[in-house]
């Protein structure tokens, strides 16, 4: 495999900005109850895009949006396969039951980490409806799950990587598709 | 850094970087007990053996909590109505327990070295709850996450434990986990308890208490274990309260933030005045609290993985 690895920018700043733009105000055109609705990011990258949805959404309905974190460690089905994943923390600051609650997520790959953030939430309550937001769907689904909002629907290879890169975490806001 | 462990065996083979990620995990599962619903699928269908061949009442059943809170299916095996008391061997009784396909062996025993036995014969992942008097790593890892918690830091903290070091595996386990996270350690007791040979743990021993206590940021008092002793190490239970007991006195000499901690028992009016364990600096409850966690985070993290495998995120 001497192969060099091929790396595409699949999404620019601008780009990623227009998006989030466009899937919160698709969020508030579903969800007319502002007030019954809360976001809530999949660790890790699902969290600042969930604040930043929550962000521009707060500029549509005009008061602040509850922003949640979810992390899947625990409910994972690949403890088995994989090593201890690193555990980051589950913020519910807010009760989630009879919410309509956007769960957010970078990238939307086997759909098992989603499956895994459903079982999670019903330990925090009945929430009356879960829609998801991702912000890149690469196909590969192994559960049937399909988000509600898709900031870009990119085919990939399955031995492929999708690399996003937040500013929060890594300085730029940038999405590249790795192809080993 | 990752965890790679199947077993967890004892603190002197840990980095500091292992433990903190123990210490970080363990915080995440300390969350869970707040919750309403304070259970996680993690260890679902696993199958978690409480082999004790010792007593031990509070440990068996914070692991057994910790298991049940994971998912796991729990069975207690008792020294007292197993077979080891009919003449079966410790090896024997575990590949019995094995051929009912557990998954993880979580062990007390007053031999030490037996968690490390296991271990090299077992299929399933072994946790050390006690092996003699050699270690007790998750003791040392709830008193390391309690401290951290409290004071935000390890590294730099004055940390001294009071008592029987001797026969102590909490104050063996405790001084790798503390000296190998940056803390300055200092043993303190009765001559014949606190023998100097610790020095070589890298740690400080004085037989001066109020020397001891003066610049601690932590004070951990340990237990005089009777069981353990095998001849007499000081004239009588009432000279070491006086001459190394935690009153209130000596708690006037010592930093106005200092935590007192005790793995317990306690024994009252011995080596802790009783108002002092109930105070506002006592953080004794905190570390059961906290133990749970830890070991929820233990018994996650050695059940994790088989190895290195590709899997869709």
């Amino acid at each position: 495999m001497s192969q060099k690895s091929e790396k595409i920018v699949i999404l620019t700043a601008a780009a990623m900005h227009r998006v989030l733009t466009r899937i919160a105000h698709e969020i508030a055109e579903r969800n007319d109850d502002s007030l019954a609705t809360v976001l809530v990011g999949v660790q890790r990258g699902g969290v600042d895009l969930a604040k930043r949805l929550a962000g521009v959404l707060q500029g549509i309905w005009g008061q602040p949006v509850p922003v949640g974190s979810v992390d899947v460690a625990m409910h994972r089905d690949d403890l088995d396969q994989k090593g201890a994943p690193p555990v980051h923390p589950t913020v519910m600051p807010f009760d989630i039951t009879d919410k309509t609650v956007v769960l957010v997520d970078d990238v939307l790959f086997s759909g098992r980490t989603i499956r895994a953030a459903l079982d999670a939430l019903n330990d925090f309550g009945r929430p009356q409806r879960v829609q998801l937001a991702v912000l890149i769907d690469r196909g590969h689904r192994e559960l049937p799950i399909k988000a509600d909002f898709v900031g870009k629907n990119v085919p990939t290879a399955r031995h492929e990587r999708v690399d996003v890169r937040l500013r929060e975490v890594c300085g730029e806001d940038i999405v590249y598709l790795e192809k080993p | 850094m990752t965890w790679n462990r199947k077993h967890l065996l004892d603190i002197e083979s840990l980095t500091a970087e292992e433990i903190t990620i123990v210490l970080d995990t363990a915080k995440a599962f300390k969350a869970v007990g707040e919750r309403a619903i304070k259970k996680v699928p993690a260890l679902r269908g696993k199958t978690v053996v409480n082999l004790f061949v010792e007593p031990s009442t509070r440990t068996r059943t914070s692991f057994e909590l910790a298991a049940i809170r994971l998912s796991a299916d729990v069975i207690n095996f008792n020294t007292e109505a197993s077979s080891l008391k009919k003449g079966e061997t410790l090896k024997d009784t575990a590949r019995n327990l094995e051929a009912l396909n557990a998954d993880v062996f979580i062990i007390r025993h007053s031999a030490a070295g037996a968690p490390h036995f296991l271990a090299r014969f077992l299929r399933g992942s072994v946790v050390n709850a006690g092996d003699g008097a050699h270690e007790h790593p998750t003791q040392a890892l709830l008193d390391a996450f309690t401290i951290r918690e409290w004071k935000q830091r390890i590294a730099g903290l004055n940390v001294t434990i009071l008592g029987d070091i001797l026969y102590s595996r909490v104050a063996r386990s405790n001084i790798w986990a503390l000296t190998k996270l940056g803390a300055h350690v200092t043993l303190c007791g009765p001559s014949t308890l606190v023998p100097r040979a610790f020095e070589r743990m890298g740690c400080r021993v004085t037989f001066n208490v109020e020397e001891a206590i003066a610049n601690a940021d932590v004070l951990n008092l340990l237990r005089i274990q009777h069981e353990r002793q095998r001849k007499t190490m000081f004239p009588s239970i009432g000279e070491y309260a006086a001459l190394f007991g935690l009153n209130k006195t000596r708690l006037a000499r010592t930093k106005p933030d200092v935590l007192i901690m005790h793995p317990g028992p306690i024994n009252r009016g011995v080596e802790i005045d009783s108002e002092i364990a109930d105070s506002n600096r006592s953080v004794i409850l905190e570390q059961v609290t906290n133990g749970l966690a830890v070991r929820m985070a233990a018994l996650f993290l050695v059940t994790g993985g088989k190895g290195p495998q590709e899997v869709g995120v």
